[in-house]
């Protein structure tokens, strides 16, 4: 590969160079979203058949398992962009955890809804206190806390490294609230696609759920890359480019 | 912490909450045997959770935090030095105090040892966590509220295996696991969290 086609990555670790990239892939991750979702969608309501055993209220897994995937996933992409951010004092790394975050919790939040809207008609009770179920939450706080403390301080780059810590520690906490909690009576039945084994589930239903597992992850990226270029603009607000960009946008 | 009423606060705390209980839930002996573990283990957390608050607080206010980031001594020493000093006036007390409730709530021998024993082993981690929590509010708005909402969460395991050692033990199973579990953490802890308190120091002095 010639040097001349390498693209510089590090260009992209400034704030005025990402903002246009940013808007490009906005617009990139938001089609992909809505053409995922509309294929996916189409599968899960019109296509997948009916369920054996749980009749029409399976359906629900087509978005909440991708919500319970995408929390998991999120909670370690944050973390891993506050890390990033804390030891190469990288201000977008920082911009990132932060964009991430509302839609990791709201992605924890939907899928803690929809578990429980599952719940009620089939094990008889909203909530019950099993291993996934008290992950999730706890999952859900740890987002909390992550936005509160960046919400409560108000100097912006030491709301990022406090951020940054809080998110770090708490990386290490989940797989240990994962398992400590696999030792309570568990009712969530178990993993229905797994890498080792060949799916237990319909191929209609597994195609429906993957694409919606695109369509939630491509709808992440786009909002992350939407809310960084407001925080940046929000960051940057008195720097020349920043006036320019507005003032082009006009 | 320099104050006796400071040591005696969370003490009393944790007294008055785990005799909370048998008031709204009913004096019924073989209910109370029960949920003592769980009660007595929430207590414990609900009263480190309060006193964290103060660790660094009056050292902050009164600018003597900087001389410690500025001396010779290196900072995760200091931090673990405080911790340990939370542990020991915070943490300490509650194990002590922890079997005469027990028997408030008709615990028999081994279970009063088995939950002091699994009080010993968890309470320090509660103050190592904690210590990581109470650097990052320092001085920050809300920060008594906000360091129960960051640090809670957090002390999950340290609570499912601490009352799960007793309530094994209880239901005839070898509590020894949970035991080691806290252990684990406990060392996991004692290195990992002085050094995020060192960082968390650091950022709220910028």
């Amino acid at each position: 590969m010639s040097s001349a086609t390498k693209i510089n990555w590090f260009r992209f670790a400034s704030p005025p160079a990402f903002y246009p990239l940013a808007g490009r892939l906005w617009t990139l991750f938001t089609v992909l979203a809505v053409g995922f979702a509309a294929v996916g969608l189409w599968i899960s309501f019109f296509v997948a058949p009916t369920d054996a055993q749980q009749g029409e209220g399976y359906r629900i897994i087509f978005i909440h398992v991708p919500a319970a995937w995408m929390a998991m996933l999120l909670y370690v992409v944050m973390a891993f962009w506050s890390a990033v951010g804390l030891v190469f004092n990288l201000r977008l790394a920082s911009m990132m955890a932060s964009a991430i975050a509302p839609t990791g919790a709201l992605f924890a939040l939907l899928s803690l809804w929809t578990g429980a809207l599952w719940g009620k008609p089939m094990w008889g009770a909203w909530w019950v206190w099993d291993a996934r179920l008290t992950s999730t939450l706890i999952l859900f706080f740890l987002y909390l806390g992550f936005l509160a403390l960046q919400a409560a301080i108000d100097d912006p780059r030491r709301a990022d490294r406090a951020g940054a810590v809080i998110a770090l520690v708490g990386v290490v906490n989940v797989p240990i609230i994962y398992f400590s909690v696999k030792w309570w009576n568990t009712l969530h039945q178990g993993a229905s696609v797994s890498v080792t084994r060949s799916p237990s589930m319909a191929s209609l239903m597994l195609w429906g759920m993957l694409l919606m597992v695109m369509a939630c992850w491509m709808y992440a990226a786009a909002a992350a890359m939407s809310r960084v270029r407001s925080i940046i603009l929000e960051r940057e607000r008195h720097a020349d480019w920043v006036k320019d960009a507005v003032a082009q946008s006009r | 912490m320099r104050q006796k009423s400071d040591v005696l606060m969370s003490l009393v705390f944790f007294v008055m909450v785990a005799s909370l209980f048998p008031l709204a839930i009913g004096p019924e002996t073989a209910l109370l045997r029960r949920i003592a573990p769980g009660v007595l283990w929430v207590g414990a957390l609900l009263a480190a959770v309060l006193s964290l608050q103060r660790m660094f607080a009056s050292d902050h206010a009164d600018g003597s935090l900087e001389q410690m980031v500025l001396s010779p001594t290196p900072l995760v020493v200091t931090a673990l030095a405080k911790t340990l000093a939370h542990w020991l006036l915070a943490g300490l007390p509650l194990v002590l105090v922890a079997p005469v409730l027990g028997l408030q709530f008709d615990l028999d021998g081994r279970a009063l040892g088995l939950l002091t024993l699994s009080l010993l082993l968890g309470t320090p981690v509660l103050s190592l966590v904690g210590s990581v929590g109470a650097a990052l509010t320092l001085g920050v708005r809300g920060g008594g509220v906000l360091l129960a909402l960051l640090i809670l969460p957090l002390y999950v395991p340290v609570l499912i295996f601490g009352a799960g050692a007793v309530e094994a033990d209880a239901a005839g199973i070898d509590p020894s696991g949970h035991l080691m579990l806290l252990g684990a953490m406990f060392a996991l802890g004692g290195f990992f969290a002085p050094w995020a308190t060192t960082a968390a120091l650091r950022i709220s002095l910028e």
